[in-house]
């Protein structure tokens, strides 16, 4: 029963002379799947989003980089601006999700490296988390900005001139004399691309197994 | 033309710049205004200002954000600092606080007063200096925009500044005289920054009366060390000649041809003793009285060589080769020079030696190989009072160029070209040079070209890195004693007047463009470096750096262990952190007679970030830029409350940012 069950996962081997005619169609899911890998890996050295503040003091303003696992830039200068609004210093902000980030990363390549092994729609599951990494990246970075935005020290020398608010977390936005640029880093850029080609290669990949799926379940259907 | 008035020359090229230079100012006026040509030619008309006071100020208007190109290092005078000068806007960029305290730097008001004490002469606390010749440290004659030293001639001081934070890191005191002038210079690799003294002194200023004038006051030349990667001289290694006491006065090192000698001139050969007050001549006059001084060479090389074989006396504690051992071992010569002469300056090349008789009208250009040539072929005329060898003037001297009345120092441009100071004339003098410069210049070699008067009575020039090895020349600045007429009244004490000349130009043309008031201090002599030439720090390179070993300092205090914590002995250490708009702590309460040592970091980062910490009524006032830490030891003998605060503008709640010391009476 577990034997079967494993089988219906990994879906049906192709056939060598299957595969020596029809390599093309064989070979592409997995080409595709091992550039979404790579893309990935290489993302781990770059930056992930950038915050850009500018205001009349700082004529070449100020920057903040936020890699998976580390902040870099201006970070203890805008931790010093945020205490007069009272915000909480940013090497607070996603603190887990930072040390835990580069493993995530690469259990997230080891599935994908899974998936190619993998010949049926289950293949589709394990390349989720990886699909949908970017969209995950760039709602957690909302909430726990909208966490510190909103939750700012009462206490603060300011906190009677500036309310608390929900700082942007792509385009422009502003607060006190600044304007924020917050933009997608190089790395996320490729994580992005990284999901459009697993896309891409699931689909290469529904054309080149699911006709050996169903052509199986026919077979033990008669 | 668009402006009538005025005085151009009737020259193309000169035209041509012109309309270019106008045409340019309209371009970018048009760029962000409706404003025209015809606006600017009313201002002019308005204002009465010519098209060379136009071409002046296109040449020196440095627009709001742009960078001067140049730096000048100018000596404060007796305001005993040092100020920095950007070209060619010659907006005053900073003051360096080194012989005087100076609050808005925190000098002397608890941080560097060990510096400030090292320099002490005696156990009085002498707290000012008479800058006068800053030396940029050098690297094969040319500036390499690391170290500035500057003399006090006052004490007979030398200070050291470090060009990463501008900040002054020593002063040593010479124990053998109390009077120097002829300082400071380095030798071509800064091997030893040299102090020449003046007046002269019984060692150690000891009490002589002058009577005993020619046995027991002596001159010197003191040749400090200076060990670059320390950045600091190394008194250890250092060590005088004795000298007639003639008042040594300006010097120069040689270079390239002239490596290894250094050159001083004098003003007192006549061994006048003054004594006005008994009907005897006045110092001015019998110090004045012989047609000629004499120029002291100085084989350095030498010198080194005999005192590192231990053939010194120690004086006051210090190594000195003396008269007889300098005369002796072959490396002092004098050479007589038109009397009472002020600048003596090496040509780029090191080959001749310019110097300004100031009673004479002459410039005097002496040869080094005439000069290395009577040397070895002992061509002497005879010997001085003290037994020194006089070349024989006739065969060391290249020739003699008539300049006008005053000639007082001399600097090079990169062509072939010198330029001399001329105080009585009030002008600079541009004049070729012959020899392998003769070509760079289309006038015949050796003659005076032009005259441009200044404004009023220069006493020394700058020329764009005009004494080194090799010159650029396009900016001159006269530095002149007196204002007069120059600028609006500001009671009967008036600011020098620095004057800009534009000298990129060959031939007869070198116009003064802006007169820059100096109403902080008398500066004297002045460098000017190109700006790329230094790496300054922008902040200190890491939060908790003491400037004074230019390190990290173990004890500077951190975020998160800011403590008043009182010691087994009784003494207390406050440890506090400053960013805007904070000190932490806030509240320090002491006991009436705790000794405090008050540690501050200044955790900030950014550029400009400076908090200022000052205490009243226990004299306390500290500069902490981005990064620094400092220490002020007191004693805590005043009991009360005391608000400190920051004194230095840091943010918009910078009023905010002070706290409470309360020492408890006993």
């Amino acid at each position: 029963m577990a034997v079967s069950f494993m089988h219906r996962i990994i879906g049906p081997r192709v056939e060598s002379d299957e595969l020596a005619q029809h390599k093309l169609r064989y070979r592409t899911p997995g080409v595709l799947l091992l550039f979404a890998r790579v893309l990935l890996l290489v993302s781990l050295f770059l930056p992930y989003w950038h915050m850009e503040l500018q205001a009349p003091q700082y004529p070449s303003g100020l920057h903040m980089t936020a890699y998976i696992n580390s902040l870099a830039g201006d970070v203890a200068e805008i931790d010093g601006l945020n205490h007069y609004i009272g915000m909480r210093s940013l090497q607070e902000a996603a603190a887990l999700e930072r040390t835990i980030g580069v493993y995530m990363m690469i259990a997230c390549v080891i599935l994908i490296e899974l998936a190619s092994f993998v010949h049926s729609r289950w293949a589709v599951l394990l390349t989720l988390p990886v699909v949908f990494f970017p969209l995950v990246f760039l709602l957690d970075l909302h909430l726990w900005m909208r966490h510190f935005g909103l939750n700012l020290d009462p206490a603060a020398p300011l906190s009677s001139s500036i309310k608390p608010f929900v700082p942007t977390a792509l385009g422009e936005g502003g607060i006190g004399q600044f304007r924020t640029i917050a933009s997608m880093g190089a790395g996320l850029w490729l994580a992005i691309a990284a999901s459009v080609t697993i896309i891409v290669a699931l689909y290469f990949h529904r054309r080149a197994y699911l006709p050996l799926v169903r052509a199986r379940a026919s077979a033990a259907a008669s | 033309m668009l402006i009538k008035r005025g005085h151009t020359r009737r020259e193309t090229p000169r035209r041509a710049l012109l309309v270019t230079a106008i045409g340019l100012i309209a371009a970018l006026a048009g760029q962000t205004s409706a404003q025209s040509m015809r606006d600017v030619e009313a201002v002019a008309k308005e204002r009465g200002l010519s098209t060379a006071d136009l071409m002046a100020a296109a040449k020196t208007f440095m627009p709001s954000g742009e960078l001067d190109e140049y730096l000048m290092f100018a000596s404060g005078g007796h305001a005993g600092q040092v100020f920095v000068v950007g070209l060619p806007s010659m907006r005053l960029l900073r003051s360096i606080a080194v012989f005087t305290p100076e609050s808005w730097q925190g000098w002397g008001f608890g941080v560097g007063n060990e510096i400030l004490e090292e320099g002490f002469p005696n156990d009085k606390a002498n707290l000012w200096g008479d800058t006068h010749h800053p030396a940029l440290s050098e690297t094969a004659g040319d500036y390499d925009g690391q170290f500035l030293f500057i003399n006090d001639k006052i004490n007979a001081r030398v200070a050291v500044i470090d060009l990463r934070d501008w900040e002054t890191k020593q002063i040593v005191k010479n124990p053998l005289t109390l009077s120097d002038h002829g300082g400071t210079f380095v030798t071509p690799n800064t091997e030893y920054v040299i102090e020449g003294g003046q007046y002269a002194v019984p060692w150690g200023s000891k009490y002589v009366p002058i009577s005993e004038y020619k046995e027991e006051y002596h001159g010197s030349v003191t040749l400090w060390k200076f060990d670059r990667d320390r950045g600091r001289i190394d008194e250890s290694k250092s060590f005088a000649i004795e000298l007639p006491p003639y008042w040594q006065d300006l010097s120069d090192a040689g270079k390239l041809a002239s490596d290894g000698y250094l050159f001083m001139n004098s003003l007192n050969t006549e061994l006048a003793t003054g004594g006005i007050q008994d009907g005897k001549p006045p110092f001015e006059a019998g110090a004045s009285r012989n047609a000629t001084d004499f120029m002291h060479i100085i084989d350095w090389h030498k010198a080194e060589k005999v005192y590192q074989a231990g053939k010194v006396e120690q004086i006051e504690g210090f190594p000195v080769i003396t008269l007889a051992t300098a005369i002796e071992e072959g490396l002092l010569h004098v050479t007589p020079e038109p009397r009472s002469p002020h600048g003596v300056d090496v040509a780029p090349k090191g080959d001749f030696i310019v110097v300004s008789g100031k009673l004479d009208p002459h410039v005097t250009i002496y040869s080094m190989q005439k000069i290395k040539d009577a040397i070895s072929s002992r061509s002497f005329s005879g010997r001085d009072p003290y037994g020194i060898p006089i070349l024989d003037f006739d065969s060391v001297v290249e020739t003699q160029i008539e300049l006008g009345l005053g000639p007082l120092h001399t600097q090079f441009g990169p062509d072939g070209y010198a330029y001399t100071s001329l105080y009585l004339d009030s002008a600079v003098a541009r004049w070729t040079m012959g020899g392998s410069y003769g070509a760079g210049t289309p006038e015949p070699d050796w003659t005076l070209v032009n005259k441009t008067p200044v404004h009023y009575n220069v006493g020394h020039i700058a020329v764009a890195e005009g004494d080194t090895v090799s010159p650029d020349g396009r900016y001159l600045v006269s530095l002149n004693k007196w204002a007069v007429d120059r600028f609006i009244q500001t009671g009967p004490l008036l600011p020098q007047n620095l004057q800009l000349l534009d000298i990129a130009d060959q031939g007869t043309t070198m116009p003064v463009i802006y007169d820059s008031p100096m109403g902080v201090g008398e500066p004297h002599y002045a460098q000017i470096i190109k700006a790329d030439k230094l790496n300054s720090w922008a902040v200190y390179p890491q939060v908790g750096w003491d400037p004074q070993t230019q390190n990290i300092d173990p004890m500077a205090p951190k975020p998160g262990m800011e403590r008043v914590q009182r010691n087994s002995d009784g003494s207390v250490d406050i440890f506090m952190t400053a960013i805007r708009s904070h000190f932490n702590p806030e509240h320090i309460y002491l006991k009436q007679g705790d000794k405090v040592r008050w540690r501050i970091t200044n955790t900030e980062r950014a550029l400009d970030a400076t908090h200022g910490f000052a205490v009243p009524m226990y004299n306390i006032t500290a500069s902490l830029e981005p990064g620094e830490s400092v220490v002020i030891e007191f004693v805590a003998d005043t009991p009360g409350t005391f608000p400190f605060y920051c004194s230095e503008f840091c943010s918009a709640l910078h009023l905010e940012m002070m706290g409470y010391l309360m020492v408890e009476p006993n």
